[in-house]
C-alpha cells in the first residue's frame, strides 16, 4: 500500500512539473465548450436544453487528450519495465496512475464545469446532479482510457486507434450522466441514473487494472 | 542449490528461436558474464531472467524457488539495468533514487548508492542537465538503492569514463562480498575478479525445436 502511494504521488509530482499537461485538457474543456453559444447562437432555451450533453461531451474528449501520456512515457523511456519489475503488482501500479491522472485531468474538469454551466445557462436545479455525474464519471473515463493506452501501447497511431476503442466504451457513461443531468432539471430524481454511473465505477475498479496489467504485460514481452 | 540457476532455458521472440537449451547457475556472490555476437540474445536472456519475457521452455529457480510459480519473490530479487536509463527530466537525481529506493522499501539507501557512483554533488540537478554517462551512473545509483540480490546488467558501461567504471567495479564487488549475483552482458572490459563466462553464439537453435524441449 505504501508502494502505490509513494507511486501516486510521484506520479503526480511529475504531471504537475510539467505545467502544459495539467492545462491542456482543461483548457480543451472550456474554449470548445465556450464555441458552442457562438455556432448556435445565443438562445436560452436552445442552450438550456444543450448544456448538460454539450459539457459531457466535451469532458469526454478532454480526457481522451490526456490519455495518451498515461503510460506512452513511461514506454519510452524504459521506466515502464522497471515498474512492471518492482515489488508491486502490475495491477496496483495501474490503479496508482490512474487515479494519479484522474487529480490532473478529471479534477479539474470537476472545477471547471460550474462556470460552464452558468455560460450555457444550465438549469439551476441541476449544479448538483452535474457534479456528482462528473464525480462518479470521470474516473470511469480515465479508467477505460487506461484499459485503452495499455492495449495500444507500442502501437503505430496508436492516438487513433485509442479514439476508435475507447470512444464506443465511453457511450454508456455519456448517456447516463446527461440523462441524470436533464433528469434534475425537469424535477425528476436523477438517483436510478447516478446510482448506474456509480455501478460502472465500482465495475471499472475492479476489473480495469487487471485488463489493463495484462495489456501492458503483452506491450513489455 | 543456493544462487540463481536456470534450466533448458529457451527464448522465442515472435517467429524466431533466440536461444535454446540454455542452462546456468551461480552461487551467491558469485558473477556471470554474457558474451556473444549482436543478436545473439544477451537482452532476451537478461529480459528473461528480469521475467519481462516469459520462457518458451525451463524455468528459473532461486535458493531452491521456482520463479514462475512465486511472482512477488521474483519482484523482490531482481534489479534491472535495460538499454534505457529511465532519468525522467523533470526530476532531479535525489528524487529518483528516493523514489526507486523507497519502492523497494530501502529509502535510507538512496544516499549510499549516489555517492558509491559520485552522484553526491549532482543529487540536486535535475535530470534533463544530465550528460549521457551521467544518465547512466543514475540509472546504476537506482539499481544499488534497491538493495536486490540479483543484479541485471545490460551493458553497463556505456558512456562511462574511467573513473566511473572503477566506481562501478567497486559497487558490484561490494554487492558480491554480501552475497548478491551479479549477471553482465557487456562488449567493454569490466572487472569481475571470478566470474563466469557463458557464450551465447553456443545456444544458437540448429534446426527446429524439437519435442523434448517443449516437455
Amino acid at each position: 500500500m505504501s508502494a502505490m502511494l509513494r507511486l501516486f504521488a510521484h506520479d503526480l509530482k511529475l504531471q504537475l512539473r510539467l505545467g502544459s499537461d495539467l492545462i491542456a485538457p482543461v483548457a480543451f474543456f472550456v474554449l470548445a465548450t465556450l464555441l458552442v453559444p457562438l455556432g448556435v447562437g445565443p438562445e436560452p432555451n436552445l442552450l438550456t436544453r444543450l448544456a448538460p450533453g454539450m459539457i459531457w461531451v466535451t469532458a469526454l474528449l478532454a480526457t481522451l487528450l490526456a490519455l495518451d501520456r498515461l503510460f506512452q512515457r513511461d514506454f519510452e523511456d524504459g521506466t515502464l519495465d522497471l515498474l512492471a519489475l518492482a515489488p508491486l503488482p502490475l495491477e496496483a501500479i495501474v490503479l496508482a496512475k490512474v487515479a494519479a491522472h484522474w487529480v490532473t485531468t478529471g479534477l479539474p474538469l470537476l472545477i471547471a464545469a460550474p462556470v460552464l454551466g452558468l455560460m450555457l445557462r444550465l438549469d439551476h436545479g441541476s449544479y448538483v446532479t452535474l457534479e456528482v455525474s462528473l464525480l462518479l464519471g470521470t474516473p470511469v473515463l480515465s479508467m477505460v482510457g487506461a484499459f485503452g493506452a495499455a492495449v495500444t501501447l507500442g502501437a503505430r497511431r496508436g492516438g487513433a486507434l485509442l479514439a476508435l476503442l475507447v470512444l464506443p466504451l465511453y457511450v454508456p457513461i455519456l448517456i447516463f450522466a446527461t440523462s441524470a443531468i436533464g433528469a434534475a432539471g425537469e424535477g425528476l430524481s436523477p438517483r436510478p441514473h447516478l446510482l448506474l454511473l456509480a455501478s460502472f465505477f465500482v465495475a471499472g475498479l475492479v476489473l480495469v487494472p487487471f485488463a489493463a496489467a495484462a495489456a501492458l504485460r503483452n506491450a513489455l514481452e | 542449490m543456493t544462487g540463481l540457476v536456470g534450466i533448458r532455458l529457451s527464448c522465442r521472440r515472435s517467429e524466431r528461436v533466440v536461444f535454446t537449451r540454455l542452462d546456468f547457475s551461480i552461487e551467491s556472490g558469485g558473477a556471470l558474464l554474457l558474451s556473444g555476437p549482436n543478436g545473439s540474445g544477451k537482452s532476451s536472456l537478461l529480459r528473461l531472467i528480469a521475467g519481462l519475457i516469459k520462457p518458451f521452455t525451463g524455468h528459473l529457480e532461486y535458493e531452491g524457488t521456482r520463479l514462475q510459480d512465486d511472482p512477488a519473490r521474483h519482484r523482490e530479487i531482481i534489479a534491472y539495468l535495460g538499454h534505457q536509463d529511465a532519468v525522467k527530466s523533470m526530476l532531479t537525481v535525489g528524487e529518483s533514487t528516493r523514489f526507486w529506493a523507497g519502492l523497494y522499501d530501502h529509502p535510507s539507501d538512496a544516499h549510499a548508492a549516489m555517492a558509491a557512483m559520485g552522484l553526491s554533488d549532482l543529487a540536486d540537478t535535475p535530470g534533463r542537465f544530465l550528460s549521457s554517462g551521467q544518465r547512466r551512473r543514475a540509472a546504476l545509483a537506482r539499481v544499488i538503492a534497491g538493495g536486490t540480490p540479483v543484479w541485471l546488467l545490460d551493458e553497463p558501461t556505456v558512456g562511462l569514463d574511467a573513473k566511473s567504471i572503477a566506481a562501478l567495479e567497486s559497487a558490484l564487488a561490494a554487492h558480491r562480498m554480501r552475497g548478491g549475483i551479479v549477471l553482465a552482458a557487456t562488449h567493454a572490459p569490466i572487472a569481475l575478479p571470478g566470474a563466469a563466462e557463458l557464450n551465447l553464439a553456443e545456444f544458437e537453435p540448429q534446426g527446429f525445436l524439437d519435442d523434448a524441449d517443449a516437455a
